[in-house]
């Protein structure tokens, strides 16, 4: 459909909520709008390809994700600039307490297979539904639920099992939990 | 901060393994929204305003503005 004026405003009304998403992907605040200014440069390049009274957002969310993942293959070598970059990007510093929670909960995101963050982050942040976040990452939404479920998984074993090692008694907990294996 | 954190690792050690404690759930859910939103609330930064505003110039209106950005800038209407 051509560029209207009622489109654009639903455009930019989705740019907070994609940028969102490239620095959750990204974990980088300049990469992140740089993939979000590549994501409208195409998405208004090919405009006439979107069908009017789909879903915009899911739209724009896959156009980005797959410019993520092209560029993530590029890059993939280069050395991140993880630490603080995703901080900087924050208008307001969180206390010192909370920011230090906040980080060690973006490095165990971080941590998560990339297949995995993303569906957490379409499901669990961005709020999409099952359906839409398995048609932005083009696989089945069977695939996306269990994806969702080893992320939540894998965080809580991040940050609230591994991490409380220091309390003592979870290793041995678990490993009685974990079964007669010896 | 421990108290919390005290309490939820208590939680994953005391439920089924392979399965998570609904605080667990909600505490990461929590998390995850809490930074998303931190940016979300930042809005529309000025570079994608523009670069949407640019772009909806209709294309059989001649460019004034080629000459470069102050160009344009004098050339809007606000």
């Amino acid at each position: 459909m051509p560029l209207t004026d009622a489109l654009r405003d639903d455009i930019l009304a989705s740019v907070p909520s994609l940028r969102a998403f490239a620095i959750s992907l990204s974990g980088n605040g300049d990469r992140a709008d740089d993939l979000v200014q590549e994501t409208l440069l195409r998405a208004l390049a090919n405009i006439d390809s979107f069908q009017p009274g789909s879903n915009l957002p899911a739209w724009l969310f896959t156009i980005l994700r797959n410019l993520f993942r092209s560029d993530y293959r590029k890059r993939r070598r280069e050395v991140e600039d993880a630490d603080g970059s995703y901080a900087k990007t924050l208008k307001t510093q969180p206390s010192q307490g909370a920011h230090l929670e906040f980080e060690e909960f973006r490095a165990a995101l971080e941590k998560l297979p990339q297949d995995q963050r993303e569906a957490l982050i379409l499901v669990g942040a961005s709020g999409f539904s099952y359906e839409d976040a398995a048609a932005i990452c083009g696989c089945a939404v069977g695939t996306i639920k269990s994806r969702v479920n080893r992320a939540r998984s894998k965080l809580s074993a991040l940050l609230y099992v591994d991490g409380a090692e220091d309390f003592g008694p979870d290793e041995t907990v678990r490993a009685v939990i974990g079964g007669s294996g010896g | 901060m421990k108290d919390v954190k005290s309490q939820a690792s208590k939680n994953a050690a005391t439920g089924k393994q392979g399965g998570l404690t609904a605080e667990i759930q909600s505490r990461i859910g929590h998390q995850l929204r809490a930074m998303y939103d931190d940016v979300v609330r930042q809005g529309v930064p000025d570079r994608f305003a523009e670069l949407i505003r640019k772009l909806d110039v209709p294309q059989t209106a001649p460019q004034v503005g080629e000459t470069g950005d102050q160009a344009i800038k004098n050339d809007g209407r606000d």
